[in-house]
């Protein structure tokens, strides 16, 4: 099937859906895009189903050759994006045609960016879904990043209804976040003195980042655990090993593990989160389970009603 | 039994403080029991030693009713099948040639390497829990004489299929990876493919025997050295 060409694949561009759930009981872990929100806005800008596969551009460095003619929206971070060596602008569906060339250069604010196409990318699910996990060889083409001559499929088609996200409606990137975190697992066991220093300090996001998990480096914070069973991990937990340097679960993480945990950071932060450069600042910021829920509510709604601007 | 908030979506329920057999077979019960009640409204479901993870789908519900539901079906085990899982047996050739730290384990019990391998096939292990990797079974207990703990610097390369020991627990590798656990054969079982359905041998809550098979056994099986 044609779609498109991968002349170069960047850095770590990864093929993905929302990511695999219902398998860890298999140990696979839940994959998907790091940011929703942008992910979410690229699906939303072409009409796609919600779930529809796009391609992750970490930090940038790709260039594809189209084989056939679609629409297409680049959200996330923000990157020189060109068309046959034109500039181009991100939020907004576009068309490409066979034969053209689409290139994403690197992120200057932020460092994830998605690539959206109509209908998209046409990949076989494994354990339903197309996420690809590195680590576990599973999703995307072949289980692995895309590699040079590796071939996007999808069925193409152009929209006639091209929409653009109003400026003011977009995320903004910077190189600082604050991280709303839902106090949990074995909170009680770090005391108020340690709760105090997690919450009221601020932390430098490490080089040693991946997709399994953000290294943060600032006030050490300890429990007072001692051992513990292995237990399930779920998205944003906040580990705190014994050197007491928080880290922030993410997408690809193990799905259990032995080391306790004060709690989990709300999957709209973990986007914000997963957008920062190393050296950005972060704070944490404890909330209730029901602000978490209205957070979430009103998320969704804003999200629904949003009106995307004719163009 | 203790319910806690692990995250936005997610209830962590502890069963315990220690594992044990009977703990396994409650969370098992648990597990099906959730399956049963709260089915459409469950994304995915974390059993480990002595505690599950119950990830839920905010869209379809909230966590004021999933842990009024959580509650309810935690409180009516008893009726639940909580039987103790399949009884899966995996072939083992088990020789210095595939397990290297053979030797070191039996010097420091004070055994043969012959003691060593009857005593980790005599017991009847449970799996605990599955993760680290797709398709890593942890498998309890090994019987304290052979117990031993991670090696001081872990492999960079443990082949798929290498049978391990790490403290009381052991476990069948299901892909080439680093690792730390001490090898002591080697398993000609798939424990994770991908291309199958099922994908994995076991499941959590499943009894597991360890069966001596021969070098060539191994080899015709499909195993490799």
């Amino acid at each position: 099937m044609s779609g498109f060409l991968v002349q170069q694949p960047g850095l770590l561009s990864l093929l993905l859906d929302r990511g695999r759930y219902g398998a860890h009981n298999l140990g696979l872990t839940t994959g998907g895009p790091l940011d929703f929100v942008a992910f979410d806005w690229a699906n939303r800008l072409l009409g796609n189903d919600a779930n529809a596969t796009c391609l992750e551009i970490s930090f940038g460095g790709l260039a594809l050759d189209a084989e056939i003619d679609c629409s297409f929206v680049i959200t996330g971070a923000e990157a020189p994006c060109k068309l046959n060596g034109d500039a181009i602008p991100q939020w907004q569906t576009l068309d490409i045609q066979a034969g053209d060339r689409l290139e994403i250069g690197f992120a200057t604010y932020g460092t994830r960016a998605y690539l959206a196409v109509k209908g998209g990318f046409d990949i076989a699910p494994s354990f339903g879904s197309t996420a690809t996990v590195v680590r576990e060889k599973i999703g995307g083409l072949h289980g692995d990043k895309l590699q040079a001559g590796d071939r996007l499929p999808c069925s193409g088609g152009t929209t006639t209804d091209k929409r653009r996200l109003a400026a003011g409606d977009r995320p903004h990137y910077g190189d600082f976040a604050r991280l709303r975190v839902v106090p949990g697992y074995q909170q009680s066991a770090f005391d108020p003195t340690q709760q105090w220093r997690f919450y009221n300090s601020e932390y430098s996001l490490t080089e040693r980042c991946d997709r399994m998990g953000f290294r943060l480096e600032g006030e050490t914070v300890h429990s007072n655990m001692v051992g513990m069973l292995s237990e399930g991990i779920c998205h944003g937990a906040i580990q705190i090993p014994a050197d007491g340097q928080p880290i922030v679960l993410m997408n690809d993480r193990q799905t259990i593990g032995g080391y306790p945990k004060i709690g989990s950071v709300i999957p709209l932060d973990t986007s914000k989160l997963a957008q920062l450069t190393a050296g950005s600042k972060l704070r944490f910021e404890a909330i209730s389970i029901e602000q978490a829920h209205n957070i979430h509510c009103l998320e969704q709604a804003r999200f629904q009603r949003c009106s995307l601007q004719a163009c | 039994m203790k319910i806690e908030i692990a995250g936005q979506n997610s209830f962590i329920v502890y069963f315990a403080e220690q594992t044990s057999a009977a703990v396994s077979a409650q969370i098992q019960a648990a597990v099906a029991n959730i399956i049963a009640t709260m089915g459409d409204s469950i994304i995915d479901l974390v059993p480990s030693y002595a505690s599950l993870l119950v990830i839920f789908d905010l869209d379809r519900s909230d966590h004021f009713a999933i842990r009024k539901q959580l509650r309810a079906a935690l409180n009516n085990l008893d009726g639940v099948d909580s039987s103790a899982g399949e009884l899966v047996t995996l072939p083992v050739y088990y020789s210095v040639e595939a397990g290297p730290d053979l030797e070191i384990i039996a010097e420091r019990a004070g055994l043969s390497i012959e003691q060593v391998i009857e005593i980790h096939q005599q017991q009847e292990y449970r799996v605990y829990a599955i993760g680290f990797a797709p398709g890593f079974a942890y498998l309890g207990e090994v019987d304290e004489r052979i117990a031993a703990p991670r090696l001081a610097t872990p492999r960079q390369k443990v082949p798929r299929g290498a049978v391990a020991i790490a403290d009381r627990q052991t476990a069948v590798y299901p892909a080439v990876s680093p690792g730390g656990w001490n090898l002591i054969g080697l398993c000609p079982t798939r424990m994770f493919d991908p291309d199958r359905t099922p994908s994995m041998p076991v499941a959590v809550g499943d009894r597991i025997r360890f069966e001596a098979i021969s070098r060539d056994e191994f080899l015709a099986q499909g195993g490799e050295l």
